[in-house]
């Protein structure tokens, strides 16, 4: 009996472990074979770089290029923003803070993982974007910077959580080898931690990029969603999430126009996928130095 | 071993069972609606008054849009899909591949108004001019008479039904400038033309609350006509829809009771507390 309660818990252990993969399988396939009709419609590079993106229309353009470059600056922005405000943040808490002060400080900015993105997406609009429009004087607040600032707010507490753990996990001995040179703090932190953490760190980068890419709620809230390819940081975009989050619902089932949209999704798939198979490497490199 | 894997079979199938039988029976007296989200507030208006009069019925009503309910009508899910817009071709073949026949009720008119900021001077225009301003020919505020300004363009998505009548009356097939602006619902883009200067958008009548201004539009033969039910109604405003649902055939039983009953008096009452623009 023993042994059957054994082979009970191991099995379904075993399916929970197996679900996992199963369901990433049944995605793809269901993306795939979605997808897939579309490029019987338009060719896979007229999809991928055509500029006009006008599904619905007779005769209709299937080209996501504003979607893609839409997302490539919206989460550009981001990045700029979520990296040095996370790697100084990652330092100041490592480096300066006491110990005691950091393990209270750390799980607050970690709390900021846990709002939901549509109280993000409120926040952009109900007070950034108004507040943009009054400093720049803009004809609309919903546009990439107001977009990148959310986001690069909702992409910091990973990357500060993940450079933190970076720049601890530097053996001490380094960190106390420079300053018996007689290095400066700064000098032991720059020439030192930074570059023995800098795996670490772009891990850390590469997990802002995907959490960006593939953040919905909030770029459909504050993006404008203008299905052009910017010429300023001040243009309103509409990413690739936000695309089919918006035109999902309405779309006659089985229409090239819902097949697109799948298109647009393994696109999308792919890019997060291979960023984090980046992060994956890279976090063994980030692993292997660490001891 | 054996034994309690039979007893364990033995209940998961009764389970299943009972579950089962318990759904058909709830089934016949429930009615399942989805779509559009235009429509929305008129079938759960209707099915609170209707829930009232008839107890036994249960009536859910939920959005997602019309495609995704025409889409739920074609998988037998729903009996009722909502519509703001005509079946279209491809919905017709997936219907029809499927052995569904789906019948069109019109249950209601929407007219669409042009809104504008409430700051915007700016009262009339014409729809040539609101056509212009969409495709993006028309870009400051200043080349129809209101003050110097960029014009900022909110459109709803391009497969809504909302869009689909601004795109045939006032588009008349010319493309959306791709500057426009993307919201995903009508009280999307109240709020951005109530937030942002010199916005321009569209929506259906029941959304005017005062916060945005409703535009008149000059008719060709110079006539202004505001966006009133009454012009809708009798056909002067222009910009103007009929609002569907859709059934699997000639409704029979209680989703035909339903049905009648949004077309009866009473349902049409309804249609028009709810903002929207009654049949007769």
């Amino acid at each position: 009996m023993k042994n059957f309660t054994g082979r009970i818990i191991r099995y379904g252990l075993l399916i929970t472990a197996l679900s996992s993969i199963f369901f990433l399988g049944g995605i793809v396939l269901v993306l795939m074979s979605n997808a897939f009709p579309v490029f019987k419609v338009v060719g896979f590079l007229e999809f991928i770089l055509g500029i006009d993106w006008y599904p619905a229309y007779d005769p209709p353009d299937y080209g996501i290029f504003p979607l893609i470059m839409g997302s490539f600056w919206v989460t550009g922005g981001a990045i700029l923003i979520a990296v040095p405000l996370g790697v100084g943040g990652a330092v100041f808490l490592s480096q300066v803070l006491p110990f005691s002060f950091k393990s209270v400080i750390k799980p607050i900015v970690e709390i900021l993982a846990g709002i939901p993105s549509v109280v993000y997406g409120f926040f952009g609009i109900k007070f950034l974007a108004p507040w943009l429009v009054r400093i720049f004087d803009l004809p609309t607040g919903l546009n990439i910077t107001t977009a990148a600032i959310t986001l690069g707010i909702m992409a910091l507490p990973t990357v500060l959580s993940i450079s933190e753990d970076a720049i601890s996990s530097v053996p001490g001995e380094y960190k106390d080898a420079a300053l018996a040179l007689g290095a400066t703090r700064w000098e032991t932190t720059r020439s030192v931690l930074l570059p023995a953490s800098s795996s670490g760190i772009l891990t850390a980068t590469i997990l802002g990029i995907s959490r960006s890419i593939g953040e919905t709620m909030t770029v459909l809230m504050v993006a404008g969603g203008a299905a052009i390819v910017p010429r300023s940081i001040f243009d309103p975009v509409r990413p690739m999430p936000a695309a089919i989050a918006a035109e999902m619902g309405e779309t006659a089932v089985g229409s090239p126009h819902y097949h697109a949209l799948f298109g647009i999704g393994l696109v999308l798939f792919t890019i997060t996928f291979a960023f984090n198979l980046l992060a994956y490497y890279t976090t063994r490199n980030f692993k292997g130095r660490g001891n | 071993m054996k034994i309690s894997h039979f007893v364990l079979f033995v209940m998961v199938l009764s389970l299943v069972i009972f579950s089962v039988d318990g759904l058909a029976e709830r089934d016949r007296n429930s009615i399942n609606i989805q779509g559009s989200s235009t429509v929305l507030p008129i079938s759960q208006r209707a099915a609170e008054v209707f829930m009232e009069k008839y107890p036994h019925i249960s009536i859910s009503v939920s959005g997602g849009g019309s495609g995704t309910g025409i889409a739920a009508l074609v998988d037998g899910v729903v009996q009722i899909a909502n519509s703001s817009r005509f079946i279209k071709l491809d919905e017709v073949k997936n219907a029809v591949a499927s052995n569904i026949y789906p019948v069109p009720h019109r249950i209601a008119m929407d007219g669409i108004a042009i809104v504008v900021n409430n700051e915007n001077k700016v009262k009339e225009l014409s729809l040539e001019q609101v056509r212009k301003i969409f495709t993006g020919e028309i870009t400051d505020w200043s080349q129809v008479g209101g003050d110097r300004g960029a014009i900022v363009m909110v459109s709803r998505d391009t497969s809504s039904g909302t869009f689909e009548c601004f795109y045939e009356v006032v588009l008349q097939g010319q493309r959306l400038s791709p500057r426009s602006q993307l919201q995903t619902s009508s009280g999307g883009i109240v709020s951005t033309v109530n937030t942002t200067k010199g916005a321009i958008g569209y929506v259906g009548l029941g959304y005017l609350d005062g916060s945005v201004k409703p535009l008149d539009i000059i008719k060709e033969d110079g006539k202004v006509v505001s966006p009133t039910s009454e012009n809708v109604a009798s056909g002067v405003y222009p910009v103007s829809r009929p609002l569907f649902i859709f059934t699997n055939g000639w409704p029979k039983g209680n989703t035909a009771l339903f049905i009648n009953f949004i077309l009866s008096l009473e349902g049409q009452k309804l249609v028009e507390e709810v903002g929207f623009v009654p049949l007769y």
